[in-house]
């Protein structure tokens, strides 16, 4: 289901407009730059233009909510547990203590704490737009020659995009596959056990492989019957030209990412410190 | 004299991982422009033909080559598969199986991007092709949404943008619905017409092939050419009975009715063979009527069920039939109109949303599948979506091993239904030793171990050549003779016409026709909507003046039953 949730989402938009290529390199910059830099300001500023850039892509929440609620909930959990784990992490980084109240042990709340968790929140905020739009404004059909225009290679590319195409093949053969298994008395529900459980699912394992087996044997003979993998290079139908608009984001999101980098590293700490 | 395109001479070719030689001297030459079929029962060799036409023998599928094969001139194993593709083109079985795009335009453009053909020049070229199949306006469509015969001409396609000069067909009827499949026959005629390139067909549906001309019919049995001739010369042959292929129905009638088939007739379509209608109506006249046996008990009845998948599509609405103990009802429809949600609604894999589904007049609406299952089985179309297990005694043995059951309990009921099944001999072996259609009697022999009253079989003779398909149905038949209730989900007019009296008929999710199924097969409108097609038996008795054609149909089944034995 999740699958079907992160399907294209067919729009006429400046975003959907971009080539494939063009929105990785610029998905890839913006994750490298939100991972490296736990400057505040550069968050904010990378956060402010994602959502401008959404609001181009005229996708709307409603269309991703599912997928958007599962980010979010990995969110609270990753709060939880860095919480959890290390609650003295913000004193640590920032080095000075502002205890706002206690609650037991090392566990007390600090305004340096909750501004590292603010921090990580805005990472998560700034990727989460460009990771959506690069899966839900792409063609599928586009994805793998955008890796191969990356300098994938084709083979690889192409084994990545039909494998993701076959996803919900294969989710619906496992489905039927269980449905049939559980007719003879494979209970999968929750009224058998765990381990029960897991052991029937095994029983499904094994028609699913032959079956996929069957899939990858005809398609793979179709595929090398229409000529593929006969040159080193191949072009492709769906691959949209560069164009200007292309150009110009690319080079706007290195010179974003070399300048959030500069700026991260400028002063010899990734961090922005308020308390200093 | 026309130049030979495809030329065999003593040619022998044994997979690398068989002891036996899978075809042995083949002598076959096909000439330039010509529209061959191909026809054997399975495992004839015939598919190892076709992949040694299109080069899938020997680089992809390894083994031994003796005497030699020339295509266009060229010696086939010195070349490599990518050269030979650019002359032969294969439209390969199931559509769906082999589109490698997601949309019409990539799919027919895979070929050029492989080729390296610049993006200009192929979104032209691809124009032009999909002109040539009628598939312009959908170039940006996803393949999933189109039609069978849309697919099939996609598919046809992406085989052409190369400009092949041979076009080799494997199986294209398979998988495809009555209709979809006569469509396709006129398309692959169509195409030969216009281009004027060699066709080669392999497909064991010789009656829906002849639906169009073809110029010359080549049977294969045991790896070898037995007949290499016209249609008018095969049909009017006994080769077509020494090889287990079935002959046009309309023909089999003639014979019965005490006409001699010569060439002369123009025996090759059902509206050109000259008949004697005297003679057809003698016979009509003098088979007895039969009526259809009073109806037992109701066995399940499915009362008035709505349901509707999560996309928000209803699949179902308002459909209400029963089933009588005893009976043999097939259930037919367009792929897409709901017979399969139907049957996964019977057994639970679906959970009804309105109404009721009854057994033996008992509400199991809201049982579980496991319930169930010890009531109705299911016996899906693919075995290998069902067989999980190495030895036939331990899948068989499955389903009750999971109830708990006592080792000794079951081993008796497994060698019982083994017995049943004719596998009792095989309880040891490996499946994977086993032919397509033992594995289909493993599979319901695994479901009847459960001990159902009534089992639900999804296409169960789908791809069979006549003789296993005949194998497999009166093995079904054996079991309805045995008390067990069978309901069929098909496209297969044969199957519906031979072996079960009654036959549901569905469309966009409604029952639209609940009738014996000669009249189903006979209802023009029914016809239309379930994608079936009028059986030559019907075009055969019109053409003779018999007053009820439909009675027709159901005197020639009743008498073929009773003189067709097997073996």
């Amino acid at each position: 289901m999740a699958v079907e949730m992160l399907a294209y989402i067919k729009k006429q938009s400046r975003v959907h407009e971009l080539s494939g290529a063009t929105k990785l390199i610029i998905f890839l910059c913006w994750s490298t730059a939100a991972m490296l830099t736990y400057d505040t300001w550069i968050l904010l500023a990378l956060l402010v233009i994602s959502f401008v850039i959404f609001r181009l892509s005229k996708v709307k929440i409603s269309e991703i909510r599912f997928v958007l609620m599962f980010i979010l909930f990995f969110l609270l959990l990753n709060n939880i547990a860095i919480y959890l784990f290390s609650p003295q992490e913000g004193v640590k980084i920032y080095g000075t203590s502002h205890v706002l109240w206690e609650i037991a042990g090392r566990y007390n709340v600090t305004l340096e704490q909750l501004f590292y968790h603010f921090n990580i929140t805005l990472k998560y905020f700034v990727v989460i737009p460009a990771a959506l739009l690069f899966i839900v404004t792409t063609h599928p059909s586009e994805f793998a020659s955008s890796l191969n225009r990356i300098g994938v290679p084709y083979k690889i590319a192409y084994s990545v995009s039909l494998t993701l195409r076959y996803i919900p093949d294969i989710q619906r053969e496992f489905r039927t596959i269980a449905q049939a298994q559980q007719a003879r008395g494979a209970d999968l529900s929750k009224n058998e056990k765990l381990t029960k459980r897991i052991k029937n699912a095994a029983v499904i394992v094994m028609p699913l492989i032959f079956s996929s087996l069957e899939r990858i044997e005809v398609i793979s003979n179709a595929m090398e019957l229409r000529g593929f993998g006969k040159k080193k290079k191949r072009t492709w139908y769906n691959a949209t030209a560069f164009r200007r608009a292309d150009y110009i984001t690319i080079v706007t999101g290195v010179v974003l990412l070399i300048l959030s980098l500069v700026i991260t590293f400028y002063d010899g700490s990734r961090f922005y410190n308020p308390f200093y | 004299m026309k130049k030979p395109i495809v030329s065999f001479k003593d040619f022998t070719f044994k997979y690398r991982s068989q002891t036996e030689p899978s075809l042995t001297n083949i002598n076959l030459t096909i000439y330039e422009g010509e529209k061959v079929l191909i026809v054997g029962p399975s495992g004839s060799g015939k598919s190892t033909l076709a992949h040694c036409i299109n080069g899938l023998v020997p680089f992809a599928y390894k083994g031994d080559i003796a005497g030699s094969l020339t295509i266009k001139g060229m010696e086939t194993k010195e070349l490599d598969l990518f050269t030979l593709s650019k002359v032969v083109g294969t439209v390969m079985q199931d559509p769906d199986g082999q589109f490698i795009g997601l949309t019409v335009g990539e799919d027919i453009a895979f070929a050029l991007e492989n080729d390296a053909v610049a993006n200009e020049q192929m979104k032209e070229r691809v124009e032009q092709v999909a002109q040539l199949v009628n598939m312009e306006n959908y170039l940006e469509s996803s393949l999933h949404q189109l039609s069978g015969g849309q697919k099939q001409r996609v598919s046809l396609g992406g085989v052409m943008v190369d400009d092949v000069d041979v076009l080799l067909f494997d199986e294209p009827l398979a998988n495809l619905d009555p209709a979809t499949g006569k469509y396709s026959i006129a398309l692959i005629d169509q195409i030969h017409k216009e281009s004027n390139k060699t066709i080669i067909m392999i497909e064991h549906r010789l009656e829906d092939v002849l639906y169009r001309d073809v110029d010359r019919i080549i049977v294969v049995n045991d790896g070898e050419i037995v007949s290499d001739s016209t249609p008018d010369e095969l049909l009017s042959s006994t080769v077509l009975l020494e090889n287990n292929i079935r002959e046009p129905l309309y023909i089999r009638a003639m014979k019965y009715a005490g006409c001699t088939i010569t060439e002369a007739m123009k025996p090759a379509h059902p509206d050109t063979i000259e008949i004697n209608k005297g003679k057809l109506q003698d016979w009509y006249e003098d088979r007895p009527h039969k009526e259809l046996n009073e109806s037992s008990s109701p066995i399940l009845e499915v009362d008035n069920v709505t349901f509707a998948y999560d996309t928000g599509k209803t699949a179902i609405q308002d459909m209400s039939f029963t089933i009588h103990q005893g009976e043999m009802v097939s259930i037919v429809g367009q792929n897409g109109a709901g017979k399969s949600t139907v049957s996964k609604l019977i057994v639970g894999f679906e959970k009804v949303q309105r109404g009721r589904i009854l057994y033996k007049g008992e509400d199991i609406t809201s049982d579980s599948i496991h319930q169930r299952s010890e009531r109705i089985g299911m016996v899906m179309q693919n075995p290998n979506q069902m067989i999980s297990k190495h030895l036939i005694y331990d899948e068989v043995a499955l389903g009750l091993v999971k109830r708990g059951i006592a080792d000794n309990l079951i081993k008796e009921r497994v060698e019982k239904i083994l017995r049943i099944c004719g596998l009792y001999p095989f309880r040891n072996w490996p499946i994977s030793a086993l032919s397509f259609g033992q594995k289909k009697r493993v599979t319901i022999a695994s479901i009847l171990v459960l001990e159902p009253e009534v089992l639900i079989l999804d296409e169960p003779t789908a791809g069979q050549d006549f003789r296993h398909y005949t194998e497999i149905m009166e093995f079904l038949e054996d079991l309805n003779r045995r008390g067990i209730t069978i309901i069929m989900i098909t496209h297969d007019m044969h199957l519906m016409l031979e072996y079960t009296p009654r036959a549901i008929a569905i469309a966009q999710g409604k029952k639209i026709a609940d009738d014996t199924a000669v009249n189903v097969l006979t209802n023009q409108a029914v016809i239309h909507a379930t994608n079936l097609k009028v059986t030559s038996l019907f075009e055969l008795a019109v053409r003779a003046e018999i007053a009820d054609p439909g009675e027709f149909v159901a005197r020639f089944i009743a008498y073929d039953r009773e003189v067709r034995t097997w073996q």
